[in-house]
């Protein structure tokens, strides 16, 4: 099995990423440059976090239009799982391969902190190893990560059960105070119809060793990697 | 022929502009009152065209592919010949 961790100019969450795949997770993962434009010899990829072309024009709107980002699409389509953090969700949207859009945070200023997530759906490759309603403890660090679709597009979401995680208080309930940026219904990540790609807002690398302060990120990864060993 | 389009991209009506309301804050700050401020982004952009349509067209394809995202954005384009 192995994983690619795709590099834009400007990913700066690629390391991280590697290191819990390779070290933590115990997976095989290399680091692949946006002018690939083959990623057939990969069983899963991930979209790393950072501010690819300087968030330039809109976040993730340059990287969703390189090379790579075909051959991610055409992965995606053959049922690979694909996940994007942060800015990989931006790339994600932009590109089309999940609904909506990131915009400016409600309150336009960067946050870095450290969120609750509820899981919304297990019958994706990224959460399958949890229980539905499982309360995680994961940070955000965004500034536009203001989650926005039309009602048609949510109502759909909603009824194919497309939602991942929603932010949430300690106890599980969705409110606004702990909304970090506007999203509409706190979502805080989705997958797309087929359910094999995963945009999020949170950083579950920043939370995959207990030495973090948290471990709860680390079962995405791990359910992806499972994912993988049983297609 | 060369050309100059003048490409004016703006969230929505009816999406939040956290921008605009900041600003609209420092206006009243400064003691000015408005019903609203509302941002958008201006590309000023070149190109060499057989004509005013096929400029048109380029950019329009342009706007449709990369400068704008029509989720949430509306765009729109002024030309003018420059040479």
């Amino acid at each position: 099995m192995s994983i690619a961790i795709v590099q834009f100019g400007g990913s700066n969450c690629d390391l991280d990423v590697l290191h819990v795949l390779k070290d933590v997770v115990g997976v095989d993962a290399e680091l692949v440059w946006y002018k690939e434009e083959n990623l057939d010899r990969f069983d899963g990829i991930v979209i790393p976090g950072g501010f690819s072309y300087g968030d330039y024009l809109r976040a993730g709107a340059i990287a969703a239009r390189t090379p790579i980002m075909n051959s991610v699409k055409k992965q995606a389509e053959a049922g690979k799982p694909v996940i994007g953090i942060c800015n990989g969700f931006q790339v994600l949207t932009e590109s089309g391969l999940l609904d909506g859009a990131l915009t400016t945070n409600n309150y336009p200023k960067f946050r870095c902190e450290s969120t609750f997530l509820r899981v919304e759906t297990t019958d994706t490759p990224f959460t399958s190893a949890f229980r539905k309603g499982d309360i995680l403890s994961i940070p955000i660090a965004h500034m536009e990560g203001n989650f926005y679709a039309d009602e048609p597009t949510l109502a759909r979401m909603e009824d194919n059960s497309q939602v991942a995680f929603r932010y949430v208080d300690k106890n599980g309930k969705v409110t606004d105070e702990v909304n970090p940026n506007g999203s509409q219904e706190n979502i805080a990540g989705i997958v797309s119809t087929q359910k094999n790609v995963l945009g999020m807002m949170p950083h579950p690398e920043r939370a995959s060793e207990d030495v973090l302060g948290s471990s709860d990120g680390l079962k995405i990864f791990k359910s992806m990697a499972e994912y993988i060993s049983g297609r | 022929m060369q050309y100059q389009a003048d490409v004016t991209i703006e969230l929505k009506a009816g999406m939040l502009d956290p921008e605009g309301t900041t600003i609209k804050r420092a206006l009243e700050h400064l003691g000015y009152e408005t019903d609203s401020v509302r941002t958008a982004k201006k590309y000023t952009i070149t190109l060499e065209a057989e004509s005013i349509h096929d400029a048109r067209e380029n950019v329009e394809e342009m706007c449709q592919k990369l400068i704008a995202n029509p989720i949430i954005h509306n765009y729109a384009i002024s030309l003018r010949e420059t040479e």
